[in-house]
């Protein structure tokens, strides 16, 4: 089978973007990732974005941004998995090259949600749930994973303090992240003093709505060579996997277990030849301080309802054990929503180049997961140094 | 949003939503609301069930930046119920203090407004839950 390297990288600083459009940023992030790669043409462009339609009333947005990014009549199109939509689009850019029916591939994932009005924007969000028997029930994204927080709280005996931790860290990373929407640190007091969004979530528990672009560019270690890429450029996508659970939450299973990040883990590790010890950093979906819980459980990362507890021994730090979140991740660097999975991808590039702010020393092996919907739809990658 | 919704989106779920008609497939696995293939077995083979509406709060929250459409309710307790049958509803609780609600708090279903569109709009109705009345 072929392999798929990474060879460009690049982003916008995520914020509000009050002055730049969707197609703004989006071809901001592509051009810096051509020029990364330091070439000028690509076979074709994969979308990442969540809800453009409702946002900024764009769809095709396959069509808009390789046609003002001037890359002529390429195929393009947009990929949508709700908040994995970036993950999703990474993933589909990986195929096209694996397939060989493409050799040199764009992704680029954008969102601009500061367009909207805030209780517009918390319904668009809300798309992504069930909307015959959620939203119509007048169910936030937030209030979804407020339920799922109290009930992990109680299961496993975690104080909000506890999941603050998650939050705290974040900050740490963001603040020196010069891409990070957030660059100050935080501290647990400063969780706990926030106010209230959906008991016993609080708004320092939870990402924040904002504006931006990342872009990668994938091709095979053979044309990489030919297009004359340096070889501390490439990075390798070793590993993919992709799952549903259940899109509304009452309907599920077990609340407490990411059934979808399990699956998606497993094939990814499998497909990549790694267990969760030969992984040096993760980039968890910490859209909530619980899913920064729940997630480092399903990536086998810490034991069922042990997830909180990494954060309470000071394992998730950027020099312990099981780092996560080393450029701010959700919280601290930003979540718009389409483009998250692209950022995580981008911030695992430079890790494993050893080009990140925060550096995890000799970084090899890297995953990002990136969750869609209340864990309804969830990306793992596994990225390694060549 | 202030657009009206459609009433024919509406009414096709009106069953489920005034009387809480779930499915129950051949092999005795109950899900709510009813679904043509069972969602534990893959039975197709699905009969309707009307669920008693008596359950226990298995955990809550206090929605206090609802999606637009819902600020006039604003904060609002928003919880999953476990029916008796054995399946997990979201909705909303009504007649009670939010200070009082806790887990495996005794509840039952009542039909009450979830939302006003504008003038010219419908109004929707579902269930929401309350404490059993003793
Ligand atoms: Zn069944």
């Amino acid at each position: 089978m072929r392999k798929a390297v990474i060879i460009g990288a690049g982003m916008t600083p995520v914020g509000e973007h009050w002055k730049l459009g969707l197609r703004d940023l989006a071809v901001e992030a592509l051009l810096n990732a051509m020029d990364d790669a330091g070439i000028d043409r690509v076979d074709s462009l994969y979308v990442g974005n969540m809800v453009s339609g409702p946002f900024v009333e764009q769809e095709n947005l396959g069509a808009l941004i390789a046609d003002w990014a001037g890359l002529g009549n390429i195929p393009a199109v947009k990929i949508e998995a709700a908040c994995a939509s970036g993950g999703a689009a990474v993933q589909e850019g990986v195929k096209a090259v694996l397939s060989g029916l493409e050799d040199v591939v764009a992704v680029v994932g954008v969102e601009k949600m500061t367009d909207a009005w805030p209780s517009d924007a918390t319904r668009y969000l809300a798309y992504a749930a069930d909307a015959e028997w959620e939203l119509f029930h007048g169910a936030s994204f937030v209030a979804l994973n407020a339920l799922v927080m109290r009930y992990y709280m109680k299961a496993y005996g975690y104080t909000e303090e506890d999941l603050a931790l998650f939050a705290v860290n974040a900050h740490a990373n963001g603040a020196k992240n010069p891409y990070a929407m957030f660059k100050r640190p935080i501290k647990v007091e400063t969780v706990l003093k926030s106010p209230y969004v959906a008991d016993p979530l609080k708004l320092f528990d939870a990402s924040p709505v904002c504006d931006g672009a990342a872009s990668v560019i994938i091709t095979t270690p053979e044309k990489a060579k030919e297009l004359g890429v340096p070889k501390e450029k490439w990075v390798e996508v070793a590993g993919m996997g992709r799952a549903i659970d259940t899109i509304s939450l009452a309907s599920r299973e077990d609340l407490l277990t990411l059934k979808a990040a399990k699956v998606a883990a497993e094939r990814a590790y499998k497909m990549a030849g790694v267990e969760p010890k030969d992984i040096d950093f993760f980039e968890v979906h910490d859209a909530f301080t619980v899913m920064a819980a729940l997630s480092l459980e399903a990536l086998g990362a810490a034991k069922k309802g042990e997830g909180a507890k990494l954060a309470k021994e000071g394992q998730i730090a950027i020099d312990a054990d099981y780092p996560i979140q080393t450029m701010g991740g959700l919280k601290a660097r930003g979540h718009p929503v389409g483009a998250t999975g692209v950022y995580q991808t981008v911030e695992a590039v430079l890790q494993l180049r050893g080009e990140a702010p925060s550096q995890v020393p000799d970084a090899e092996v890297g995953v990002t997961q990136n969750i869609g919907g209340t864990g309804s739809n969830i990306t793992v990658n596994v990225f390694r140094r060549v | 949003m202030a657009r009206p919704m459609q009433v024919s989106r509406y009414w096709r779920h009106f069953r489920e939503k005034y009387r809480l008609i779930g499915g129950k497939c051949e092999n005795g696995h109950v899900h709510f609301p009813k679904r043509s293939v069972c969602p534990v077995c893959g039975s197709r083979n699905v009969e309707e069930i009307e669920l008693s509406g008596r359950g226990k709060v298995i955990s809550w929250t206090i929605v206090r930046n609802p999606p637009s459409g819902f600020e006039y309710y604003k904060p609002f307790p928003l919880a999953l119920v476990e029916l008796e049958e054995g399946p997990i509803v979201l909705a909303q609780l009504t007649d009670v203090d939010p200070e009082e609600i806790d887990f495996g708090m005794e509840v039952e279903v009542v039909t009450k407004k979830i939302r006003e569109f504008e003038e010219d709009g419908i109004i929707l109705y579902g269930y929401k839950f309350r404490p059993v009345l003793k």
